[in-house]
């Protein structure tokens, strides 16, 4: 803590380890703001973070993230490792809010339950694998196409001996490298878009991209090719086969609207491995819980990472699909913003009279400048991205009756059709409590996105609160007895006298 | 009722109709089906998508355990008799499927784990059985027959076996299905945004919406916690207010974990504290899916945010009735506004401040297990048939003098 001062710094709760909370975490810390950095893996430097594996003498030993570094020789940030946060609320005063943790391996039991007071929280949750359902995608051996990668990258495990990667973005190349170099067959890589587009705007790629980007996109290209892997656009698995687990696909040619062309579907066999990717959707939950406003899938933001809710900043894949760089430039401007504005408050407070300032050190504006200029070439990159990489609608011609649409709970597209149709079920959160889409072990992180977009076409029209099934008030699961706490009683919510339940 | 033909085919096609209902909550779907099935005429609107208020917010628990004798009591029971006999025409009209609503008649238990609430609890279930509620006193011990897992700490337990559940978004759209079969017509995403009243400057004659103006020759609020703005809008204020509940659900759990839906009776010592700002009683019931829904808290207003004090009370309070729960992950939680009243009873029928306004409101913890008789009531009385239950405790009147 710098300067004399008795009260300590405001502290800064950033969630997510990997690069744009890393960065935030860094950025407030070095202006002077406590930080606790909370994730919940237990190193430092988020999915990204799981890439740099090495095999020594057969051993495979995971090297330290560069960031992980940076992290432990910063006094002021405690990393909270192996720690979800699994509800937010507001309080105890306005700007200020409660983060709920709890540490330990997920299984375990009697993890202890902890609260943070935060004077500015920084979401960096990140984003998962999007998946969309095909016949036969529940069968073993399908996977996520980033589960895939982190297998062969984390554990030096390939998922099958005979894989093929099918999906659209420019991660499916590393994606299918990664499994040639842990000694993977890797039959196909089928991209259902039409990544020519990308060229459409070479201009925009090298310059928001870097030309990093390009170099490294031509890399993943070359090493394909010398791996012989056939790699086909506007096309795709629309079908897995198999009685116990995949022995077999079927690879149809798209047409724009990625709707099979009739007669083009081939069939591939013997394959052990399906990995599937169709881009990312941000993991919202403690967006939209804070009541954050979230549009077209993405936490909304202003010019520095501040999110509707005041002292809610938001950075990296929760506000757009950039890559690690974007995200980290984000994560740093979210630390910086966060400080800058803690600083004001506390001005303000001083002014009243209350609190006095507490060893802060806002940024300059020109370093702002900067960091926001960085950041704006970012997700100028992800806007192209986005925009080269579009999913649209012909997937819900790869369905059949019986195909799920969620796996957790086994409804099949069939079920959902009469949900909609049928009963007359027009937004999801009656929509899942209609069918049971979503209300699984996964609460709708797979199926909510694709349930959306399949009721829209029933209907004809956009669900009302397509954003129903990304919120999960308890972002993860707690065993009760933890919620609970010791079992004396203590801190009982009230001395009223409990009342009757619902009879009236 | 006198219909202009000039305001005719406002709403994308929709002409006039005899009645139209504001909600699609389980309320206005149960007093929709009722009409439709008297020949009326019937326009459901939604300003929200379908069934997806208060309705998709709660449990489905029909109870008379909790109730006192009184006209409460004898709406439940009246309701919870008609419940399984709607469900049966359904089933007859549309189908198995499409009237699937996870019924089940599993009986609620009510058990005391101290003394003094022991004897309230007996005492109490003795009055409901003078007013014809099926309540068996328990022998001690013998509520471990029912309940395996129950804590041995149980001084008193009382079994309803008339108490059921079902599951409440089902429920509605299936009675709303019978709607649309029988020509009723539903619209969601339009907003009822007041009434038009005729020459007298009383009666209604039609409402104003989002999308224009339907005439028709009455307008049922069920509106749900909303009812209060809605019979403001239109002229004749009535005291609705909502009251937050919040409910966790566990991962689902072998079948016969959890076998009735069981809960507190701490209750009884403290009936009608409304105006608390928080209250929490363990309510513990599994689903067909095998996950286990815990109940309920309620705190006063509109306020969603969630609060981990009470979702510690919650769990604290079912860990207390089954301690195998401490083991099981919580998924999930969800909370919704129960719509409410200051005498704790609902309101059903005409105003008479404003004819041909009509209330099915104030439901408030119990709006899923009173919907049945509920709609009945409401369409005996719009038709003129006597009806099944007395329905003077419900009218709309009685809150005349209220200042609100
Ligand atoms: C396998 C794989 C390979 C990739 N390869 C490349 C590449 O070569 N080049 C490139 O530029 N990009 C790559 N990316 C993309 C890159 O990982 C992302 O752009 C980057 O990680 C986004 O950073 P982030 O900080 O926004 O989120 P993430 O890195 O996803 O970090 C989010 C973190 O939040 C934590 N978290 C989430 N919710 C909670 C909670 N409730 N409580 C506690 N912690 C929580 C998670 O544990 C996670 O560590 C790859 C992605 C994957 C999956
Ligand atoms: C946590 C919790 C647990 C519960 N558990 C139980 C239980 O176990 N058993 C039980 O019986 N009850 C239970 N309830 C109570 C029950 O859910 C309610 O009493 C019941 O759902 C009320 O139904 P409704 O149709 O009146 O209201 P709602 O379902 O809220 O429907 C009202 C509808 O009106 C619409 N609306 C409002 N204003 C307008 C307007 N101006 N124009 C157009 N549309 C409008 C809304 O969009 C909404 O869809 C519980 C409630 C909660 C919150």
């Amino acid at each position: 803590m710098s300067g004399p001062s008795l009260i300590p710094s405001p502290l800064v709760v950033v969630v997510g380890a990997g690069p744009a909370g890393s960065r935030a975490a860094l950025s407030a810390a070095r202006c002077g703001a406590r930080v606790v950095l909370v994730d919940s893996s237990e190193r430092v430097g988020g999915r990204y973070g799981r890439r740099p594996a090495a095999v020594t003498d057969g051993e495979v030993t995971s090297v330290t993230h560069p960031l992980e570094v940076a992290v432990a020789v910063q006094h002021r940030i405690e990393h909270l490792a192996g720690a979800t946060v699994w509800a937010l609320e507001p309080g105890p005063a306005p700007g200020r809010h409660l983060v709920h943790l709890q540490q330990g391996p997920a299984d375990d039991r009697g993890r202890p339950v902890r609260t943070l007071t935060a004077d500015a929280l920084v979401l960096c949750t990140g984003a998962f694998d999007r998946t969309l359902p095909f016949p036969g995608w529940e069968l073993p051996g399908v996977v996520t196409a980033g589960a895939a990668q982190a297998l062969a990258e984390g554990q030096r495990t390939a998922v099958g001996a005979r894989a093929v990667v099918s999906g659209t973005g420019p991660f499916l190349l590393p994606v299918a490298l990664s499994l040639l170099d842990v000694g993977a067959h890797v039959l196909g890589v089928y991209e259902a878009g039409n990544p020519a587009r990308w060229l459409r705007s070479p201009a925009a790629a090298l310059r928001d991209g870097g030309p990093g980007r390009l170099a490294e996109l031509g890399s993943y290209a070359a090493g394909l090719a010398r791996g012989r892997v056939p790699y086909r656009t506007r096309h795709a698995v629309v079908a897995a086969h198999g009685r116990d687990r995949v022995e077999a696909v079927t690879v149809a040619r798209l047409d724009a609207g990625w709707h099979p062309v009739p007669g083009s579907e081939q069939r591939l066999a013997p394959v052990d491995a399906v990995c599937v990717g169709y881009g990312f959707t941000p993991q919202l939950e403690l967006p939209l819980a804070a009541g954050c406003a979230v549009r077209d899938g993405h936490v909304v933001i202003d010019g520095r990472q501040a999110t509707t809710v005041p002292g809610v900043y938001a950075a990296g894949e929760l506000t757009g699909i950039a890559g690690a760089p974007a995200a980290a430039a984000e994560g740093e401007l979210a630390g910086l913003s966060a400080v800058a504005d803690l600083a004001e408050r506390q001005w303000v407070a001083a002014a009243g009279g209350t609190a006095p300032g507490a060893g802060l050190t806002p940024p300059p504006p020109a370093r702002l400048a900067a960091v926001a200029a960085r950041v704006r070439s970012g997700q100028r990159f992800g806007q192209a991205l986005a925009r080269a990489h579009p999913v649209p609608g012909g997937w819900r011609g790869w369905l059949r009756e019986d195909t799920l649409v969620c796996r957790c709970e086994e409804v099949s597209y069939g079920e959902l059709r009469d949900a909609v149709v049928a009963r007359g079920a027009d937004g999801m959160r009656a929509l899942k409590l209609a069918c049971r889409a979503g209300l699984g072990a996964c609460q709708g992180r797979v199926c909510g996105r694709n349930t959306a977009e399949l009721a829209a076409a029933f209907l004809g029209a956009p669900v009302a609160d397509p954003h129903a099934m990304d919120r999960r008030p308890l972002a993860h699961p707690v065993r009760l007895g933890d919620l609970a706490g010791p079992p004396d009683g203590a801190g009982d919510v009230t001395s009223d006298p409990p009342v009757s339940p619902d009879t009236r | 009722m006198r219909v202009l033909r000039k305001e005719r085919e406002y709403i994308n096609g929709a002409a006039d109709a005899d009645v139209v209902v504001v909600g699609s909550g389980i309320v206005g779907a149960a007093c929709a089906e009722s009409l439709t099935r008297r020949g009326a005429q019937v326009l459901v609107l939604d300003r929200g998508p379908l069934a997806a208020g208060t309705t998709a917010c709660g449990e489905g628990n029909l109870l008379v355990s909790g109730r006192a004798p009184g006209p409460g009591l004898a709406l439940a029971q009246a309701s919870l008799r008609r419940w399984p006999r709607l469900l049966a025409a359904l089933r007859e009209e549309l189908g198995p499927g499409r009237a699937e609503c996870e019924y089940e008649a599993k009986g609620g238990l009510v058990v005391a784990t101290d003394d003094p609430s022991g004897i309230a609890l007996r005492a109490f279930a003795a009055a409901q059985r003078a007013a014809g509620v099926d309540a068996r006193e328990l022998a001690q011990g013998e509520a471990a027959a029912y309940e395996p897992h129950l804590t041995p700490g149980v001084r008193a337990a009382v079994h309803y076996p008339e108490d059921a559940q079902l599951q409440p978004v089902l429920a509605a759209t299936s009675l709303l299905a019978a709607v649309r079969a029988r020509g009723g017509r539903i619209r969601t995403d339009v907003e009822v945004t007041g009434v038009e009243t005729g020459r007298d400057g009383q009666r209604i004659v039609g409402v104003r919406t989002s999308e224009g103006r339907v005439p028709c020759g009455a307008v049922v609020n069920a509106c749900g916690p909303w009812a209060g703005q809605f019979a403001a809008a239109a002229g004749a204020p009535l005291p609705v207010l909502p009251r937050q509940g919040t409910v966790l659900v566990t991962a689902p759990l072998p079948h016969g974990t959890v076998r009735h839906k069981v809960y507190d009776a701490g209750y009884v010592r403290a009936v009608g504290n409304a105006d608390a700002a928080l209250q929490v009683a363990a309510v513990v019931e599994a689903t067909q899916a095998g996950t286990v829904l815990i109940g309920s808290s309620r705190r006063a207003g509109f306020d969603a945010t969630l609060r981990a004090d009470v979702l510690r009370a919650l769990a604290r309070g079912a860990a207390r009735l089954f301690p195998v729960l401490g083991g099981v992950p919580v998924m999930r939680a969800y909370g919704g506004f129960r719509p409410y009243t200051p005498d704790h009873l609902p309101v059903v029928g005409e105003d008479p401040r404003r004819p041909g306004l009509w209330h099915a409101t104030g439901h408030e913890g119990a709006g899923i297990g009173l919907a049945a008789a509920t709609g009945e009531l409401l369409a005996e009385l719009w038709a003129g048939e006597p009806p099944h239950v007395d329905p003077e405790p419900f009218r709309a009147g009685r809150f005349a003098s209220a200042a609100f």
